[in-house]
């Protein structure tokens, strides 16, 4: 155990040194990786403890960006503040679809169907929203400083997002070793044995939800303030829908760092990828690339890479 | 002890149990026997409150849980053993046992209940750390029992104990089962083993078609010549 902790300790501290000696390009796919791995981590919370899966987290990346953009721009509040009112709206709009889908017992293919429904339906009214930019989304103006969470150059972005990672893995680690925890782990195994032994089901999955939907937008947050631009199709579309989700499960679904594994391996593969099919006049051929790669992993690696990874560094880190 | 009084349970527009009424006295085994799809275990989710019945009443000690929510009733000193086990399979045996003690009054004691549980089960002590989906069909059923035991109830329910156990297991576990009831824990018995569970239980009720059939002491029912005939082909 304690190696594990030198082994993270060690990855940390070359992660922390390593904007000295990297491009701007190359920044920019480290933060997307890191970015990645937050919302996966956030997905996670939810899909891959209680089991019940999302796929339309998006809907909580786009309350977060919007809800602080439209603060900052309308009322001057830093999105610092701001995210935090995404956060909580995120969280209520999670808890009211959490009742219709938990009161109301929708499981499996349903219950995807209904997160998939939000996300559309709020994806829909922002697009027809003048004062949320309608169809032709929000431009951000670029006024660099702390308070605006807005930044000359990529390092600022670097440690911000590495710092929403590992805040991330810290609450999800905290949540693991917890009774909230292990009931949720107890719904995603067999819901109606937790609930026979006198579980409130109903109380931890919304406790998940609210979580999971609070974490993602604070990530839609710092998205909106590094891209400077928001539109209804890319914040709450599908796309981010399935991009969100590709990580932890090629990673390892239900386990504290199946998300940033599964992250470190895709983002950097996609970005790099489509930076170099784009030049060829072969724009989205990335998207077949990962198509084959998550559907190479679900076959041979089911529980996701860090099983494997795992095993490869048991003989390092269960050493005295 | 619990009064099943009446009761019609509903899948949807399915009706699954029809005009149901119940007793299990106080300190002993209550078998309720059927076939497949006879409601037998509608009708202890019923009583469990996983499901609603539409009429009719259920009480416990005199009071009223026809309304009260599953977790209530495992507080109130009710546990389900649920068919097939149903284990948290990526769990050891020792979170699985831990998840049966949910109130704070049954955590408190949750290390003396435990070594109560390994009297019953001392396998189970040998497989702490062991995760629960890798162990035999028969150490499950120890453990999903275990489970049940670690709330405390004053009665358990037991949904198909033998289920998918060869002949020597269920002959443990029945004996097992008649333990916990000598150790005073009231006892809620749903099987198919017909000849096995009346031999150790008091009373007996034949569930039909979602109805109750027969009823009767389990000499009686034993006795009766068409349970001997349908059910055990004598």
């Amino acid at each position: 155990m304690n190696r594990t902790y030198i082994l993270l300790g060690l990855i940390l501290a070359v992660l922390l040194v390593l904007p000295l000696m990297l491009s701007k390009y190359m920044l920019g796919i480290f933060i997307m990786m890191y970015y990645y791995a937050y919302l996966g981590q956030s997905w996670n919370v939810l899909t891959g403890y209680t089991g019940h899966i999302s796929l339309g987290h998006a809907l909580y990346v786009g309350i977060g960006a919007y809800t602080s953009v439209f603060l900052a721009q309308r009322y001057g509040l830093s999105p610092w503040i701001g995210m935090f009112a995404g956060g909580v709206l995120a969280s209520l709009i999670g808890l009211f679809l959490g009742f219709l889908g938990f009161r109301f017992g929708l499981r499996g293919v349903y219950f995807v169907i209904l997160t998939i429904a939000f996300a559309e339906i709020t994806r829909l009214i922002v697009s027809h929203i003048d004062a949320l930019g309608s169809f032709t989304g929000i431009f951000l103006d670029f006024n660099p400083s702390f308070k605006n969470f807005q930044f000359k150059g990529n390092i600022p972005y670097y440690y911000i997002s590495l710092g929403f990672m590992v805040m991330s893995l810290i609450v999800v680690r905290i949540l693991e070793t917890s009774k909230a925890g292990r009931f949720m782990v107890a719904i995603r195994e067999d819901e109606e044995a937790a609930k026979a032994l006198g579980v409130n089901t109903f109380k931890y999955n919304m406790f998940a939800i609210a979580v999971s939907a609070f974490m993602t937008s604070l990530g839609g947050c710092f998205y909106a303030n590094y891209i400077f631009y928001l539109h209804p199709n890319t914040m709450f579309g599908m796309s981010l829908n399935i991009e969100l989700i590709l990580r932890p499960i090629v990673g390892g679904l239900g386990t504290l760092f199946g998300p940033v594994v599964g992250s470190f391996i895709l983002t950097p593969l996609s970005e790099v990828s489509r930076a170099y099919f784009a030049k060829g006049g072969m724009e989205g051929l990335h998207l077949v690339i990962y198509g084959i790669i998550t559907i190479l992993v679900v076959l041979f690696m089911p529980k996701g890479i860090i099983v494997y990874l795992k095993k490869w560094l048991k003989p390092i880190l269960s050493k005295e | 002890m619990l009064k099943v009084h009446d009761i019609d349970v509903y899948y949807g527009d399915m009706q699954a149990l029809r005009n149901v009424t119940l007793d299990v006295k106080k300190g002993e085994i209550t078998t309720v026997i059927g076939s497949n799809g006879s409601g037998k275990s509608t009708l202890l989710r019923a009583i469990s409150g996983i499901l609603r019945p539409k009429t009719g009443s259920i009480q416990f000690n005199d009071k009223e849980i026809t309304r009260t929510p599953s977790s209530g009733i495992v507080e109130g000193g009710i546990s389900h053993v649920p068919e097939g086990r149903q284990l948290f399979p990526t769990m050891t045996v020792l979170e699985n046992l831990e998840m049966g003690a949910q109130f704070s009054h049954m955590q408190k004691s949750a290390k003396k209940t435990m070594q109560e549980v390994f009297t019953f089960f001392p396998r189970l002590k040998e497989r702490l750390s062991q995760k629960a989906g890798t162990l035999s069909g028969g150490e499950q059923q120890m453990v999903a029992m275990g489970r049940g035991l670690m709330s405390r109830p004053r009665l358990m329910m037991l949904d198909e104990p033998s289920l998918g156990l060869s002949p020597l297991l269920v002959s443990t576990i029945f004996e097992i089962i008649k333990q916990i009831n000598e150790s005073g824990t009231s006892i809620l018995l749903i099987e198919q083993n017909v000849f096995q569970s009346l031999k150790i239980s008091n009373h007996g009720y034949v569930l039909e078609n979602g109805t109750i059939a027969h009823q009767g002491s389990s000499d009686q029912l034993l006795g009766n010549p068409h349970i001997r005939k349908t059910y055990l082909g004598l």
